[in-house]
């Protein structure tokens, strides 16, 4: 018996990209075949191959059997492609992965579940979709139900159940899904921030208990706290792989290149369906002094935001996350916020959001999520899409530190001194 | 297989974690691993039953909707021929015609919802396909129970109005070969589901191109009209549809006398099925490892 739980050598994945994703109906299939030769005629010089991208490439990489392991990377890095590689979703192009021991796979939550049906059936059918032994959701199902905090709702459709009650429910099953090694995306990214702490408690505990964990995460904190080791993925290929806290380092550094703007014409755009609009860049800015990527705890942001869109869209409209660096969200900021009815009623071709805030938040790193909406659904949503930092100021005019906390709150405050005048305080003046 | 035991609980957990799992690129043509297939039987299960629930959730009719198509559509042509005068008996064996359609019309429902949903059941699970690993064959196979659910609520029917006819039937032993020609029905659907399927997933016009061809396939099929209305010498390459040997062989199993018993065209049925089923099992297997990516 060997103590590895995971190998991976050489691993590669080719997508196939531009012109030939597009031949979806049949029609386009045979105008293709019947054109590509001619195509090679009028332009022989064009290599072949040119429509593909390579979303993992020459990824090794060992993980030992009860090691917990975080992936971590910027979009587009290839974490999800890894994931499902590794759970055999999809084939890889080249190399090899070895994997020793029963997986367990949860790219997120609630997969397979089925509005129409009760709770108490959907987490048979969750079960079983997630690998599990009927006999073995049979006999844990108290315990899930438990976890989940809806037993009274347990033979409701799950179409009526909240949200929050829906995603407690799924998560129960999944948390109690007891692989060898479990192969989690990011489904903790969802929820209340209550359920989030949850999730991650019950995460440690499935890790304490020896099982392998291959953990993608955006979130910092539980990076730190959870793994043993992390792996930093950089343009499908792995950059580091080391201790969790240097990964998380160097996982930042990634960022301090083009701290507080991105670009986001790459490879993940290419990846689904071509959306109809697209957030093309965006960045962060102190309004005061221009610099990019850094503003004053207390002072303006000014944040901006390229779009391109390829159709008219109707009443577009913009959402600008803000999280902090532990992954909590601090502030939505959206362009049907605006006071004065802010309403673009369509768009089209290139055009760019300017918002101003003033973030009341405590100096330390943020990261930004967008999203390009459409009549409120969302067109194009770019997680992680910058970070920031919030540099210490005296945004108090006090001249003193600002204390812990997650927000900054101008204050006034007076003194009552018994038997001093020095403060005529509303209320007391009548007594 | 090297890629026997992924996900799966097996008893012996020191075994299983002594055998890896090798995730690589496979070429083309593999074997269809059916070991995998029977561990993934309760997955296979629950996923039928979810169908099955879930089909006439929030309608009034309800199982109605099992029994009213074939009702109707025979009810549709018994009525047909007779406003055109035609005389029912030259194509129904001298059946009463309406017993004679219906007896027709529960295989050829069962074939063509069967080969419906399992046309569209890849496409449908995408969900599923893109996020957890199972042996793709699952979806299609575990698409087939509500047709079958549906399939026995019509025969209930069919029960009751041969008991309305029960003069010009004969019933006897050939009964028992009804399962036979209902597994013959599923396998044909399977069989052309595993082709559409897998083609639904690259080329979304398999959606439009099914309803279609079900619908020419009735016409291909003997289930208005007899095989006798097709000239003997035609009739084995008619069998080549394998439908028409499982439609005259229910009417062989379940109306007896003026039927004929079946024979060559039953032979070139199985022969045609077995080759379809084999081929799209390939096919299907084939494509399994772009599902995820192109669905």
């Amino acid at each position: 018996m060997t103590d590895t739980a995971i190998q991976v050598e050489g691993l590669g994945k080719r997508y196939r990209i531009g012109r030939a994703r597009h031949t979806s109906t049949l029609r386009d299939a045979l105008m293709e075949t019947i054109a590509a030769p001619f195509r090679r005629i009028r332009d022989p010089l064009t290599p072949r191959g040119h429509d593909t991208f390579w979303a993992l490439k020459n990824v090794s990489f060992e993980v030992k059997r009860g090691e917990v392991v975080g992936v971590i990377g910027r979009n587009g890095a290839g974490k999800s492609t890894l994931l499902k590689v590794l759970s055999r979703i999809t084939e890889p192009t080249e190399g090899e992965a070895r994997i020793y021991g029963r997986v367990g796979c949860l790219l997120e939550v609630g997969t397979g579940f089925h509005p129409e049906l009760t709770g108490r059936e959907n987490v048979f059918l969750n079960g079983a979709i997630l690998g599990m032994k009927r006999r073995e959701i049979a006999s844990k199902f108290d315990e899930i139900v438990a976890f989940s905090e809806v037993e009274k709702f347990i033979d409701t459709p799950v179409k009526h159940y909240s949200s929050g009650m829906y995603m407690r429910l799924a998560f129960a099953v999944a948390a109690h899904l007891e692989p060898d090694i479990l192969i989690v995306d990011e489904v903790l990214a969802v929820g209340d921030f209550a359920f989030q702490q949850k999730c991650l408690g019950k995460m440690g505990t499935v890790a304490s208990c020896g099982h392998t964990v291959l953990f993608v995460s955006h979130n910092m904190a539980a990076i730190e706290s959870l793994c043993d080791r992390g792996i930093v993925l950089e343009e499908g290929s792995v950059a580091f792989c080391g201790g969790q806290a240097e990964a998380v380092a160097r996982y930042h550094q990634t960022f301090a290149g083009t701290g507080g703007q991105g670009r986001f014409a790459g490879a993940e755009a290419n990846r689904g369906e071509a959306p109809r609009a697209r957030i093309v860049s965006a960045t962060v800015t102190d309004p005061q002094n221009g610099e990019i990527g850094q503003v004053r705890a207390g002072g303006r942001t000014q944040f901006r935001v390229e779009c391109f869109a390829s159709e008219t869209l109707d009443r577009p409209g913009l959402g600008i996350g803000i999280d902090s660096s532990s992954g909590q969200r601090i502030v939505t900021l959206h362009t049907n916020h605006d006071p004065t009815q802010f309403r673009p009623r369509r768009l089209n071709g290139a055009f760019s959001f300017f918002c101003t805030v003033e973030l009341p938040v405590v100096p330390g790193s943020y990261t930004t999520k967008l999203s390009l909406e459409s009549e409120d659904q969302t067109i194009h949503a770019v997680e992680q899409a910058m970070s920031f930092t919030v540099l210490p100021a005296d945004c108090y005019g006090s001249g003193g530190r600002i204390g812990r906390g997650v927000v900054l709150c101008p204050q006034e405050w007076l003194l009552d001194e018994p038997g001093s005048l020095a403060l005529p305080l509303l209320g007391r003046d009548s007594g | 297989m090297p890629t026997a035991n992924a996900i799966q609980l097996n008893e012996d957990p020191v075994a299983e974690a002594s055998a890896a799992v090798r995730v690589r690129p496979k070429p083309g043509w593999q074997a269809i691993d059916f070991a995998e297939l029977w561990r993934y039987r309760e997955l296979l299960w629950i996923l039928g039953s979810r169908d099955v629930r879930v089909r006439y959730k929030q309608t009034v009719l309800g199982i109605l909707w099992a029994i009213i198509p074939p009702l109707f559509t025979a009810l549709i042509f018994s009525t047909i021929f007779r406003l055109l005068k035609v005389a029912p008996q030259t194509l129904s064996n001298g059946f009463p015609y309406l017993l004679f359609a219906f007896t027709a019309q529960v295989p050829w429902q069962l074939f063509a919802s069967a080969l419906s949903q399992s046309s569209n059941s890849l496409v449908g699970s995408q969900h599923l396909i893109t996020r957890v690993y199972f042996p793709r064959l699952v979806i299609p196979i575990s698409s087939l129970f509500s047709a079958v659910v549906d399939f026995l609520v019509c025969l209930a029917i069919l029960a009751g109005i041969m008991l309305w006819y029960r003069e010009s039937i004969d019933l006897g032993w050939s009964l028992l070969t009804l399962p036979f020609f209902g597994l013959l029905a599923l396998a044909t659907s399977l069989a052309v589901g595993l082709w559409m399927s897998a083609l639904n997933v690259q080329y979304r016009d398999v959606r439009h191109v099914v309803p279609i061809m079900v619908q020419l396939w009735m016409y291909a099929s003997p289930v208005i009209y007899s095989s006798r209305n097709i000239p003997e010498k035609w009739r084995p390459l008619y069998a080549v549809n394998p439908m028409a040997s499982v439609v005259e062989g229910f009417r062989w199993a379940l109306l007896g006398k003026n039927q004929p018993a079946p024979g060559l065209m039953l032979w070139v049925s199985l022969v045609s099925v077995a080759a379809l089923l084999v081929g799209g099992l390939f096919y299907f297997k084939r494509m399994e490892k772009t599902f995820a990516d192109l669905v």
